[in-house]
């Protein structure tokens, strides 16, 4: 006997699916924003169903720290060149030095808020009219308010009060000139989604998803990988622990967690346990206020 | 495992946020962090968890302790997962509650004990309708705050009823709870030993998703057509989109809407790899055996079964604007992924939120008022009935001069 049902995993799948077709299908120039981690590698996976045996039809953009951990960049070149698909790469260091943004100082130093001016730039050097990113609605307050095509101004900005209605499946990527549309297409995934799904579809991730010994610090309960990026003083102690990441961002604010978990299942098992969230325990820069995430994106963040 | 997607409604105040947030609590689907962060600044005035800034996200929305926008939460129990909307009760913010209304499997549609049906209970209601929704549950909140709470339940119980007889409303469900003190909610509480019927999440556990989809008209919109154009792929043309209803298969004879043309699939593809068929909602690539001209917005459905194609459809409108609607206007209707040039050609009646009557031909349709109009379209467009099938049988309206959405448009 057939059935027609699908388990709801191929539901979300085949729902971002439909978003990156209409994305190809509505916008002139976009672009797919790659970094290597988790979530942008299961963007690049589902593109590829979408558009196999073509090509696919924007190019993958990197907007680079120079904070970012050495294997998730070596991840994503390898990536990048498995797929024959074709990589930008902007580097925020090139816009402070040409906007001449300063940098911010202290212990950990992030360039999370300079990474909005490259990101800008790099939208307007190319006339990008919607750039695909891989965030989930349930990874904080504000992107769960946010709709699966986000149109910002032409700073980028977000404006929350006034989304424009987003109504059954039908996406409305018109905007005017100067605008561009943030397109969300694994919205609503979850964290353990995206886990399941790895491990069904077999996806290769860098490795430091994974259990490996690291030199860290501590700080205010956090373990921060010790890199040429960060501040360490003398009353820091420098840790040798076994930890893997849950997402991966700069090494400046994403923090580790001691972890024995060498496989995909070990990491489900680890993820149905845990009593918290994936930003809560890994994101520094989401502790500092109650709408951090909200005003960073009316300012144009991703 | 499968998924159910909810949404809450009802008037503000009525408890949605507080409803969630305690669903949430009660069934261990928050995380230490965030109840750390809701310590740090969600204390009610008698020192309980506010657990309505679980869904409030919003800077604005916090400061004024209302719900603007739809928040979306995930959970999930050892036996469903959850996707639940908490959408806004403002009237002004109806079109937010739209947005999350267009998606749901079910809405629970919240009423004040002390209040019973009030005005935003009816609109909700109307728009579950309109929108078949099809599982309602109709909450009855704050039953601690009210005294011989039995019969006060009972008497709401009634009214609404009556109210929905005027209405095609699907698998309608009544229960009474206090979100506040979590009666009722995960488990059934003894609170009220006048009610016998199961809590919250156990109806919410155990409703049919009966499948809002329709599998016997197969619908295929073209969303994007894939051409390699390598030597490997010289002569490959794909039609990339979703199955939106039915089933298609190999071999079958179809038509292309609206040019009418016809022929035969070649082969569907998913992930690059040939299946024999495809159904409802999967997405898929389809190969036809003759070289016609299709693009996206192009509809492919069975020869047999062809929708009407027509340059006049008879509509409902919710509108979504600020700027008035009037007869004569022109926006963009788009249909899947078809968009057509359009004119509202005639204003028929508004239905009255309140009392559901009808007032003919109204010179102007504002913000939240739901419209019986006549469109004409530039070109043909192919078009379900909305009963008959959702995803071909509605519509979005687009301003064309600022581009925004401004009305669901519901076919009649
Ligand atoms: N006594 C009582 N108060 C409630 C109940 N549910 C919600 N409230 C209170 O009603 C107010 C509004 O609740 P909220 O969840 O913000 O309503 P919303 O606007 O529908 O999201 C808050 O002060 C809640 O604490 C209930 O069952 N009993």
């Amino acid at each position: 006997m057939t059935t027609f049902s699908t388990d709801y995993l191929s539901q979300l799948e085949s729902e971002s699916i439909h978003i990156l077709r209409e994305v190809a299908g509505q916008f002139e120039r976009p672009a797919l924003l790659f970094s290597g981690g988790k979530d942008s590698l299961v963007l690049v996976h589902l593109a590829l169903k979408a558009f196999r045996p073509g090509k696919l039809p924007f190019p993958l953009v990197h907007i680079d720290t120079g904070h970012n951990f050495p294997e998730a960049l070596s991840f994503r070149d390898k990536r990048v060149e498995e797929i024959g698909e074709t990589l930008i790469v902007r580097n925020v260091e090139d816009t402070i030095i040409k906007q001449n943004l300063t940098e911010p100082k202290g212990k950990f130093a992030s360039r999370n808020a300079l990474q909005t001016f490259t990101l800008l730039e790099t939208i307007q050097e190319f006339e990008f009219d919607a750039c695909i990113g891989g965030a989930r609605r349930d990874e904080e307050k504000a992107r769960a308010k946010e709709r699966i095509f986000s149109v910002r101004d032409e700073f980028g900005q977000w404006d929350p009060k006034l989304q424009r209605p987003e109504l059954w499946n039908i996406y409305n990527g018109r905007i005017n000139k100067g605008e561009n549309v943030r397109v969300f297409p694994i919205s609503n995934w979850t964290e353990l989604d995206v886990w399941n799904y790895i491990k069904r579809e077999s996806i290769a991730l860098p490795e430091i998803y994974f259990a490996h010994q690291r030199s860290l610090i501590e700080y205010q309960n956090q373990l921060i990988a010790v890199s040429p990026f960060i501040q360490i003083d003398d009353d820091d102690v420098i840790l040798s622990k076994k930890v893997r990441y849950r997402t991966v961002g700069d090494m400046t604010c994403t923090a580790a967690v001691a972890s024995d978990a060498e496989t995909i299942d070990d990491i489900i098992r680890d993820i149905l346990g845990s009593r918290t969230s994936e930003r809560g325990e890994t994101r520094i820069d989401d502790k500092v206020s109650e709408a951090a995430m909200e005003d960073r994106k009316k300012n144009g963040y991703f | 495992m499968d998924l159910l997607k909810f949404m809450t409604a009802g008037s503000v105040d009525d408890g949605k946020s507080t409803l969630i947030g305690r669903l949430l609590f009660d069934s261990k689907n928050i995380l230490i962090d965030q109840l750390d962060a809701l310590e740090r600044v969600g204390k009610n005035k008698n020192g309980t968890l506010d657990l309505a800034l679980l869904t409030d996200g919003l800077r604005a929305e916090r400061e004024q302790g209302i719900t603007i926008d739809v928040a979306y939460k995930y959970f999930s129990t050892p036996k469903r997962k959850f996707i639940i909307a908490d959408a806004p009760g403002h009237i002004q913010y109806t079109r937010n509650m739209i947005t999350g209304a267009s998606n749901t499997d079910l809405i629970i549609i919240l009423i004040d004990a002390r209040n019973g049906v009030v005005e935003q209970t009816k609109r909700h209601t109307i728009i579950a309708s309109l929108l078949q929704i099809p599982n309602v549950i109709v909450a009855v909140n704050k039953i601690d705050l009210v005294p011989d709470a039995g019969s006060v339940y009972e008497s709401i119980k009634r009214d609404y009823v009556k109210l929905t007889k005027q209405f095609s409303l699907k698998n309608v469900n009544f229960i009474p709870i206090s979100a506040l003190n979590g009666d009722n909610i995960v488990e059934n509480t003894r609170s009220f030993n006048w009610y016998r019927g199961p809590a919250l999440l156990e109806i919410l556990e155990n409703v049919t998703i009966e499948n809002n989809i329709n599998l016997v008209n197969a619908r295929f919109p073209v969303q994007y057509v894939i051409r390699p154009q390598t030597e490997e792929w010289l002569d490959y043309r794909g039609y990339a989109g979703k199955v939106t209803s039915g089933i298609f298969a190999v071999g079958e004879e179809i038509i292309v809407q609206p040019s009418g043309i016809s022929t035969i699939i070649k082969s569907i593809e998913q992930d690059g790899k040939p299946v024999k068929q495809a159904f409802a909602t999967q997405s898929a690539v389809i190969q036809l055996e003759d070289d016609i001209d299709i693009s996206r917005g192009d509809l492919i459905v069975k020869k047999d079964d062809a929708l009407k194609v027509t340059n006049e459809i008879e509509v409902i409108i919710n509108w979504m604007d600020r700027k008035v609607l009037v007869q004569g206007n022109r926006y963009l209707l788009q249909i899947n992924s078809n968009i057509t040039p359009v004119v509202i050609s005639d204003l028929q009646y508004l239905i009255d939120v309140n009392t559901l009557e009808k007032h003919n031909s109204p010179s102007e349709v504002k913000l939240n008022e739901i419209v019986k109009a006549s469109i004409k379209t530039a070109r043909p467009v192919a078009i379900d009935s909305f009963v008959n099938n959702k995803s071909t049988g509605a519509g979005i309206l687009i301003d064309q001069t600022s581009n925004v959405t401004v009305g669901a448009v519901i076919i009649q």
